[in-house]
């Protein structure tokens, strides 16, 4: 494969958080019972008309910004085709003139992926096929659920300008983070709130053109997402070496059997038959609003990224940064630069123990946190002991100090230790002469009486170091 | 010139007795259905008859009176609705099989206005189905009959409102105007129907043809009770994006003003349109040096794109309705025939669904707006739609309402022109560009054909030149009762 490039842009779909439907009162909220979250309007009934959410135009106008976007003005277009869970048949979409076009994207590496549009519309109805082999064509019956029918969307396309599997979850990834920075989705792949469409093609090393596409359908996390592009970049590659040729079409993923498989070919691609949806009105941004849309926005990970590789002294795409920022722990790395504490170590404990315990901040308060790193750096707790403290600060709360206390663990400073260990080897000269000779096992001996006569206070690490150090200087 | 124009009509008359509290609102009611039970039987107007609903509403009606309370404009007036305006739990078809026993949970936003006015709805019309054509005889449940001569058509699509009115089963009706739905079938039926400006009444509740041609509007007898009712139905509506948001004209402000001084064009392109009877083209004449003798500046004026009209509104009108209807699937309401698959059950529900001339324009649209096609079909009649508004702006720029004829013929026999598709859409040649332009348009009575039969002159103006286009009607009203007096 080392003489292949991939080549993959991704279309990805994200469910507005707003309080009502796209274009109804109903509200947009996931679940319910069936078809309880629905009226003349989101049901297609015979001479209901709709009316725009101007919030899901404030939130595409966000994710525009956010995303370096001309935000322009736009219009709605009818997308055509026949689907049970679609209630009137027709997709109320934007097509040749879509709200947000030509932005860009920077993922933690640096580089900056082209957005091509991002547009509105509205989502569909949700169907079960029951019996058969769940697939609307084999079903015994099909259950239809208009709860999600008339849902805001975004989709937001990228320019093909992903080079692997891992880019393309670095990009979704980013993604979702300036989503749920910009308050305008929960990001939840899982729950079906960001859905993910891949085009995946390969070329030549080194070869300026595109071969052709396919479009992957169906993964629903980004681990899927991985996969499915790496199988399908290596299955067109080994048709290709085989003497083949890949054909554009649209295929699914099969997450158990971990690959991809046809489902339409660009033969038998709809003719969406798309034109301009008489039953609305144009939209078009006043720059005032435009500009205030943007004031509220707060700062976007990439932003967010340079803030805290600065302060911590790290690269803003190291991992440590990327992981602070993506758990949205920054604020804690600021708090402690400004309070002069050491925040390289912060991102350190952030990305480390923090990310490891629940990937938030749970019960630690600021004060604690910036005590509890100065602590650490005067040297007053080991490494380990305010790893301790630190987990007890993020499930309780409370005062470092005190819980280091309640632990015993306080300043034991390297001469006390040095007293310590010289007391424990006079009071058994023989024991030191057989570990002299080689006895390395007596190391433990030593150890142990070292810890019982600092009641605990001694840091193993440091303990051991010494009393290597004594054997080494009293060896010939 | 103003004395011999009509100041009301008998639903402004009824409206003020049921106020005034001399007439009871539902011996009003009583007295109209009557005469629909009488004569409906043979002319067919009414698909359903909501009887007991109008004599519930007529009782509060009068309690309300009773009370002292006013019940607003049209107090105790009965109403008929063309079948594709939604009704809440009344039978509401569109004229089509497909939506045989659908009951719509909700109400359009003009029967809501009208309820709040103190109409009374009296029952549902035909129509061609989905509105579809200018006999009503593409209705899936039989055709209606002109009042004028039963054998003839009423015109249509909303032949069944211009029945309705004609025969004295309800002083006003509401239609919808597509392509001259309102007015063509008030031409046929000797009665007043308007097509008001685009956006002018709201379309929430009316089952959509074609979207941004669409415009519902109100029949009466009189031009000023025309203008009353749509003084009662038009507004800004919410649920309408397309509703436009400025208080719209006062229709009913300047039926008594005459037209001395107005300067009127007549359109050459419609006053001799492909196909047109000399006797429409004759009593448009009469209709123009009329309105000259009432003082009115009087010329001819070129409107060059209307003769594209008809072609553009042939590609616009089936493209929006094949995305209109697809909604009729036998997924969720209406007709459903079973097949073993879903595609099978798409094709046998709308099959059975749809009859000839709805499945005709479905598939002309969808050929229109197919890959490959849409710039050479669809994109170019939008363009013509652009041209046509160019035209009459330059019109109105020196003229304040145009006339023409409305309908190229009088009622034609039944059946006579249902196998000739292109010959009943040359029905609507002369009102299709006020659709396209968005503006309003009237047809008023004026005169009769060789058989006896009554013929229409209709009024255009610019967009929202309702005043105007008003005042015009009445002058033409009271000159056509002048002219039919010598």
């Amino acid at each position: 494969m080392s003489s292949w490039e991939t080549v993959i842009g991704l279309e990805v779909h994200v469910e507005l958080r707003t309080e009502t439907k796209m274009f109804c009162s109903c509200p947009n909220r996931f679940g319910g019972e069936p078809n309880t979250h629905v009226c003349p309007v989101c049901l297609g009934l015979p001479g209901s008309l709709p009316v725009l959410n101007s919030r899901a135009v404030e939130h595409a106008a966000a994710i525009g910004l956010a995303l370096h976007c001309r935000v322009q003005r736009s219009i709605f277009h009818r997308k055509n085709y026949f689907y049970p869970d679609m209630p009137k048949d027709y997709q109320i979409s934007q097509y040749d003139l879509p709200i947000d076009a030509d932005g860009w994207l920077e993922l933690p590496s640096g580089k900056r992926v082209g957005i091509e549009r991002a547009h509105l519309e509205e989502d569909t109805g949700k169907s079960t096929h029951v019996g058969g082999g769940g697939r609307i064509h084999d079903a015994d019956h099909s259950l239809v659920d208009f709860n999600r029918a008339g849902v805001p969307l975004v989709e937001i396309v990228s320019r093909p300008d992903l080079r692997s599997a891992e880019e393309a979850r670095s990009y979704v990834e980013e993604l979702r983070g300036i989503l749920v920075a910009a308050g305008v989705s929960d990001g939840k792949m899982e729950e079906g709130s960001m859905r993910v469409d891949a085009n995946v093609s390969v070329r030549p090393l080194g070869s300026g053109s595109l071969g052709t596409r396919c479009e992957i359908k169906n993964m629903n996390s980004l681990r899927s997402l991985g996969r499915a592009v790496e199988h399908e970049a290596a299955r067109q590659v080994r048709l290709i070496e085989e003497g083949g040729t890949v054909t554009q079409e649209t295929r699914h993923w099969n997450e158990d059997e971990g690959r991809t498989s046809s489902m339409r070919s660009k033969e038998e691609a709809y003719d969406y038959r798309y034109f301009p949806e008489p039953d609305l009105v144009a939209v078009d941004p006043d720059p005032d609003w435009l500009e205030t849309v943007r004031a509220a926005l707060p700062p976007m990970p990439a932003d967010r990224r340079r803030t805290v590789a600065a302060a911590a002294g790290m690269e803003p795409g190291s991992d440590a940064v990327v992981t602070v920022v993506r758990l949205g722990l920054d604020g804690y790395v600021e708090a402690a630069r400004s309070a002069g504490a050491d925040a390289n170590l912060a991102v350190r404990r952030l990305a480390n123990e923090v990310a490891a315990d629940s990937g938030s901040v749970g019960n630690l308060e600021v004060g604690s946190w910036v005590a509890l790193l100065a602590m650490e750096s005067e040297g007053k707790l080991t490494t380990a002991q305010a790893r301790t403290v630190l987990k007890e600060l993020l499930a309780a709360g409370g005062d470092p100090a005190e819980i280091a206390a309640a632990h015993g663990f306080e300043a034991l400073d390297e001469d006390v230790l040095a007293g310590a260990l010289d007391e424990v080897i006079s009071a058994d000269p023989e024991a030191w002469a057989r570990y002299l000779a080689g006895e390395d096992k007596l190391q433990g001996l030593f150890i142990g009486r070292l810890k019982a006569a600092t009641g605990g206070k001694a840091d193993l690490a440091a303990a051991s170091g010494l009393l290597r150090a004594r054997r080494a200087a009293a060896s010939p | 010139m103003t004395s011999g124009v009509p100041t009301g009509g008998p639903a402004s008359a009824l409206a003020a007795s049921v106020r005034a509290g001399e007439r009871s609102a539902v011996e009003v009611v009583e007295d109209h259905l009557a005469r629909i039970a009488a004569g409906d039987g043979e002319l067919h107007s009414f698909l359903t008859v909501t009887a007991d609903a109008a004599r519930r509403s007529a009782a509060e009606v009068d309690r309300a009176v009773a009370a002292g309370i006013d019940p607003g404009p049209l107090a105790g007036v009965p109403v008929a609705l063309k079948d594709n305006l939604c009704t809440r739990g009344v039978p509401t078809t569109a004229g089509s099989r497909i939506l045989e026993g659908w009951l719509p949970p909700y109400d359009a936003t003009v029967v809501t206005r009208l309820a709040s006015a103190g109409a009374v709805v009296v029952g549902k019309t035909n129509l061609d189905e989905f509105a579809m054509g200018s006999s009503t005889e593409s209705s899936a449940f039989g055709p209606t009959r002109n009042p004028h001569d039963p054998s003839r058509v009423p015109g249509g699509s909303s032949g069944g409102s211009a029945a309705a009115v004609a025969a004295g089963f309800a002083p006003l009706a509401i239609g919808s105007d597509t392509g001259g739905s309102v007015r063509q079938p008030a031409a046929l039926c000797g009665v007043v129907g308007a097509k008001p400006t685009y956006g002018t009444v709201s379309r929430y509740g009316l089952i959509a043809f074609a979207s941004s041609l669409d415009q519902i509007g109100p029949f009466a007898t009189t031009v000023s009770d025309a203008a009353l009712l749509l003084d009662v139905i038009a507004g800004h509506d919410p649920a309408d994006s397309t509703s436009l948001a400025s208080p719209p004209p006062r229709a009913s402000a300047a039926v008594q003003r005459g037209v001395d001084g107005l300067r009127i064009g007549l359109v050459s392109e419609l006053a001799a349109a492909e196909g047109l009877d000399p006797q429409v083209a004759a009593r448009t004449r009469e209709a123009a040096e009329a309105l000259a003798a009432a003082g009115a500046d009087l010329e001819e004026v070129s409107v060059p794109a209307a003769v594209y009209g008809l072609s553009a509104y042939y590609l616009i009108a089936p493209a929006e309705a094949s995305s209109n209807l697809a909604r009729y699937d036998g997924v969720r309401y209406g007709l459903r025939e079973e097949g073993d698959d879903i595609t099978e059950m798409y094709i046998r529900t709308r099959s059975a669904g749809f009859g000839p001339e709805v499945k005709r324009r479905i598939m002309l649209g969808t050929y229109a707006l197919s890959a490959g096609y849409y710039d050479a079909y669809y994109a170019k009649a939008q363009k013509v739609r652009t041209l046509l508004v160019g035209d009459f702006d330059a019109a109105y720029r020196r003229f304040d309402a145009l006339i023409a004829p409305t309908a190229p013929g009088g009622a034609f026999p039944l059946g006579s022109k249902t196998a000739d598709p292109l010959a009943m859409y040359l029905n609507d040649v002369c009102t299709i560009p006020s659709n396209l332009a968005g503006h309003p348009a009237i047809s008023v009575p004026f005169g009769t054909d060789r058989s006896g039969l009554p013929l229409g002159v209709q009024v255009l103006a610019p967009a929202l030149g309702e005043t105007v286009m008003f005042q015009v009607a009445a002058a033409l009203e009271a000159a056509a009762v002048e002219v039919a007096a010598r």
